[in-house]
């Protein structure tokens, strides 16, 4: 998605994004794996063959069934605990996750029955009257959370208004054990994970009002892409919540601002400071945008690069899941290290200075 | 893996309670002096201290047992002794109840108001409390404080309470029954002495023994099997043990051979006794089968089902038998080593059984040469830490693994990627003293076994009776016995008066009506009345009781132990809750007829799509209740 030079408004400075041309030869891949064997089940009736090994999800992917996931990516281990994407299993007595069930010959499995429709519904339900899931699932391949609430049929407001948000960090001191239990009155409240956002650098934000507790970030901070385990899940039931060690901010954490907990994230609950404040400035439009594939240019690598760009400025960088270098991850130079791009030469007139001052005024400086 | 801590250094006092578990430090890489001589070009620590992960829980009760509470700089020594990342040992601290990360007083009544101790008076001893020493955990800077706790399983002789007073020689002490002149009186006489109390030995220890027949009434009776001992052999004797026949199980499971054990306790049809009934010999059998090694072998003690309390009897009065059950296990398993899983709430069962280990060990029955035969086994005790989860087997797991007591998923099962990842059984104690049973009289002895009780439910069972019955307490009796029968042993319902419902297995377990009192406690038996036997809890409440209020207790208990990990069971304890909070406080939102369509909705999807069996039963007593109108009428 080239940004087409003939839709630059004249006169801005010649900042354009270009995608490379394809490459003659691609780099080297790693050797196919030795074909499993594979193995016979029946998804919805319907015979599925299936590699061993493989799970119910990807099974159904492959046969073109669809599954929900919350909680799910392919780059990281299923950590099942959303259980959205639960299906029925023949002779189980309970419903499996199929994002992390193993496929087994005869395997019978139902992906729409009544009573997985009604754990969907109401885990959905439960997610959505509890935390704020109003950016959940845009950016994620499977669709958006309210997408599957209408496929369901799901209403969050059953449970009731949702009740005050919590002070800033009342949720971090809560204790195992020992809640707060709601008098009638309260009752009538449906309790919710809001809180104020957490803003205690200059590269993203936290907003635990949007976390679904998925443990995806807390599997990219640590074994799964980027080994520095500067978040862990904290507390206990309701009150669980991601933490750094006794909620240090992040600048004095292990962090290292590799950003790939931004990456995994489902709900928005982590986000790119940028991108945070232009939503809060109502300047973010993501159909304003366009995404254009590089490579980062800082080291020898050659991590895949996804540009967002809005008004002719880098507002965000994510990287491909699929890039068999990266695997969807970074570190802070490639998914940070991109604000030089946006300090312009200054031109009088001083437009194009970065996300909080969009060009586009300059027609008539040159 | 790069190790970021910051912030001040440990005390003394922190840094010798927790080099008296692990050792002293060996460098500056895991938290000692540091020498650039010797540190400066070679980095230790690593895989070494990282192997060590399984400590980092015994770390944590050092801590809190020494100064009552985890400070950073005392985690943060922690972490670097074991090269823990202090964010997942931060995670690990806020999991468990009895830990604490905030400033808390030194000394700690923990007061059970659950269940059994609800129709006990709790509810007014707390209210006295706050009136004496205020809310719950106030004030933090004081001497002592006091807070609400979840069943101790002393629900026999309610109201419970626990106490945990850090020092030098820290105080751990289950008590009952308990008033609010006693507990106080108990929390000063610990926080006027600098090694925390009258302690003599450095162990936990029970405060005013009690009678045992307290507890037991039916002690002494020769009809008992698995009590046979309880009240009559001392618990501390490895000497009275060996002459009541201790070892002779152990003896001819040697002599037998691990096949012929696992075939005695297969034709004995014996199944668990922790409330899943799995069979135990099929379990043993998958065990011993596995090519993969090592094998490990689990007792749950981690017993915190409300109104249970029959495996810390056992512990408490018998504790050489789980010892040897545990023992014959390994060996039909495999194994050659041991983890007994005790929760934190039980300090006399945990001391008793940590004696009882040595006293084998020094007499040869653990260690490289069990009774002399070529078999290598050992045991280890591990303490919980205030978390009911850790009672589901992988949770458990995880929890002695050192990691947050969250469950896995299954598949895979324990007997194949277990503790550490590795074939293990798990068996409750209570599972394992019937196994002595089966052995003691050798060969053929699985096959008279199965002859007690019922053809599907075979062999004594013991029942922990509570709440509103003349005589409360653990009794034994074979499957098959009625609850009617059952509840005539226990002298009926004081007064003559009326029961209004019985709580058939605990918090997670059904609420039945007088209507079956002629249910045979088996589980085909109790599984006719939509029921089921769990871990044997009955808990009665006559027509005095508010049942609302107790299933509003039952759902704010739920919504306290839940681990939080998945979606059905961390919110859906919540909404249930709420939902109780209104229907006890008569706050409408909706019809009533609604309310309780909603509470199924929940329920549901909680039984179904939960990971664990905490999630898959939460609602199971409160819907059993609502389901029968005169059950719950005002």
């Amino acid at each position: 998605m080239t940004h087409d030079p003939s839709t630059t408004p004249a006169g801005v400075p010649s900042v354009q994004f270009v995608t490379p041309p394809a490459r003659a030869s691609r780099p080297p891949e790693a050797p196919p794996a030795e074909a499993r064997p594979s193995v016979t089940l029946t998804i919805d009736g319907r015979e599925v063959s299936a590699p061993a090994g493989s799970t119910i999800l990807e099974a159904a992917r492959s046969a073109g069934v669809d599954i929900p996931t919350a909680c799910y990516l392919e780059n990281l281990t299923p950590v099942n605990v959303c259980r959205v994407c639960v299906v029925e299993v023949a002779g189980s007595r309970v419903l499996a996750p199929a994002c992390s069930r193993r496929v087994e010959a005869g395997m019978e499995v139902q992906t729409e029955t009544e009573r997985v429709r009604h754990s969907r519904r109401v885990v959905i339900e439960f997610l959505a009257s509890s935390v704020d899931t109003s950016l959940a699932g845009t950016r994620v391949p499977d669709g958006s959370l309210a997408g599957w609430a209408e496929r369901y049929g799901a209403d969050p407001s059953r449970y009731g208004p949702p009740a005050p948000a919590a002070e800033a960090g009342a949720r971090d001191t809560r204790e195992p054990g020992h809640h707060h239990q709601p008098s009638g009155q309260e009752a009538a409240h449906a309790a919710t994970v809001s809180q104020p956002v957490k803003v205690d650098n200059d590269l993203y934000v936290r907003d635990y009002s949007k976390c679904i507790l998925c443990y995806k970030c807390v599997e990219a901070c640590g074994e799964d892409a980027q080994n520095t385990f500067a978040i862990a899940v904290a507390g206990r039931g309701f009150d669980a919540r991601i933490a750094t060690e006794w909620n240090t901010p992040l600048p004095q954490s292990a962090c290292v601002y590799c950003g790939n907990c931004i990456g995994v994230c489902p709900t928005g609950a982590l986000m790119f400071k940028s991108e945070h404040d232009m939503r809060a400035a109502g300047t973010w439009d993501e159909d304003a945008q366009t995404v254009t594939g590089t490579i980062c240019p800082y080291c020898g690598v050659g991590c895949a690069l996804d540009l967002h760009v809005q008004d002719n400025t880098i507002v965000k960088v994510t990287s491909p899941l699929d890039s068999s270098v990266t695997e969807g991850h970074l570190c802070i130079k490639g998914r940070f290290g991109f604000e030089f791009t946006n300090a312009r030469p200054p031109v009088s007139g001083g437009h194009g200075s970065g996300p909080d001052g969009p060009s586009g005024d300059g027609a008539a400086d040159r | 893996m790069d190790l970021h801590v910051v912030g001040p250094l440990a005390s003394p006092a922190e840094r010798a309670a927790v080099d008296a578990l692990l050792g002293p430090p060996t460098s500056g890489w895991t938290g000692g002096v540091r020498d650039p001589r010797t540190d400066g070009h070679v980095a230790r620590g690593g895989h070494a201290a990282r192997s060590r992960r399984d400590l980092l829980l015994p770390a944590l009760h050092a801590l809190q047992d020494r100064v009552g509470q985890i400070s950073q700089p005392g985690l943060n020594y922690v972490c670097r002794r074991l090269a823990v990342p202090p964010a997942e040992a931060y995670g690990v601290a806020t999991f468990y109840a009895l830990l604490t990360t905030t400033s808390r007083p030194r000394a700690v009544a923990h007061v059970c108001d659950d269940i059994a101790c609800r129709l006990a008076g709790a509810e007014a001893i707390c209210a006295d409390l706050e009136r004496r020493l205020g809310p719950p955990g106030s004030p933090r800077d004081g001497d002592v404080t006091w807070l609400r706790s979840p069943c101790l399983g002393r629900c026999e002789r309610a109201p419970a309470a626990l106490y945990t007073i850090a020092g030098e020689v820290p105080v751990r002490e289950s008590t009952a029954p308990v008033d609010a002149a006693s507990i106080v009186a108990r929390l000063e006489r610990g926080a006027s002495r600098r090694s925390g109390g009258d302690q003599t030995n450095g162990h936990a220890r029970d405060a005013a023994g009690p009678a045992v027949t307290d507890s037991v009434p039916q002690a002494g009776s020769p009809d008992l099997r698995l009590l046979r001992r309880v009240g009559v052999v001392d618990p501390t004797s490895l000497e009275a043990y060996l002459g009541s026949r201790g070892f002779v199980a152990l003896q001819e499971a040697l002599a037998m051979g691990g096949e012929a054990v696992i075939r005695e306790v297969g034709d004995s049809r014996l199944v668990g006794r922790g409330g899943a009934a799995f069979p135990t010999g099929r379990k043993w059998a998958a065990v011993a089968a596995q090519a993969a090694q090592p094998h490990y072998v689990v007792c749950n003690a981690d017993e915190s089902e409300p109104g249970t309390f029959k495996d810390r009897v056992l512990m408490e009065l018998d504790p050489f038998s789980v010892i040897e059950a545990m023992t014959i296990e390994g060996f039909a398993a495999g194994a050659s080593k041991g983890y007994l899983y005790v929760r934190g709430e039980y300090p006399l069962a945990e001391s008793r059984l940590r004696g009882a280990i040595d006293s084998a060990r020094s007499a040869g029955f653990l260690g490289p040469s069990v009774a002399g035969s070529d078999f290598a086994f050992d045991i280890e005790v591990r303490r919980g830490a205030g978390a009911y989860i850790c009672g589901e087997e992988t949770a458990l797991f995880e929890s002695i693994e050192g990691r947050r007591g969250e469950p896995r998923n299954k598949p895979p099962f324990p007997t194949d990627v277990g503790l550490f990842g590795k074939p293990t059984v798990v068996n409750n104690v209570e599972t394992l003293v019937n196994v002595l049973a089966i052995l003691e009289d050798g060969p053929g002895g699985g096959a008279r076994f199965a002859t007690i009780g019922t053809p599907d439910s075979t062999g004594p069972k013991l029942f922990c009776l509570s709440g509103h019955v003349t005589r409360p307490g653990l009794y034994e009796v074979p499957f098959g016995t009625t609850l009617r029968e059952l509840l005539e042993l226990a002298g009926g319902v004081p007064g003559n008066r009326s029961i209004r419902a019985i709580l058939l297995g605990g918090a997670a377990g059904t609420f039945v009506g007088p209507d079956a009192l002629d249910t045979p406690l088996t589980f085909e038996g109790t599984r006719a009345v939509g029921a089921a036997l769990g871990s044997g809890v009955v808990m009665v409440f006559d027509e005095s009781v508010d049942l609302v209020g107790t299933l509003r207790r039952i759902a704010a208990f739920f919504r306290d132990e839940s681990c939080g990990q998945c979606v059905p069971c961390r919110v859906g304890t919540v909404r249930q809750e709420e939902i109780l909070a209104r229907l006890a406080d008569g706050v409408a939102v909706r019809s009533r007829d609604e309310e309780l369509a909603l509470l199924a909705d929940i329920g549901q999807a909680m039984r179904d799509a939960s990971i664990c069996g905490l999630g898959q039963t939460a609602s199971s007593a409160i819907e059993s209740a609502f389901r029968q109108p005169e059950l719950v009428r005002p």
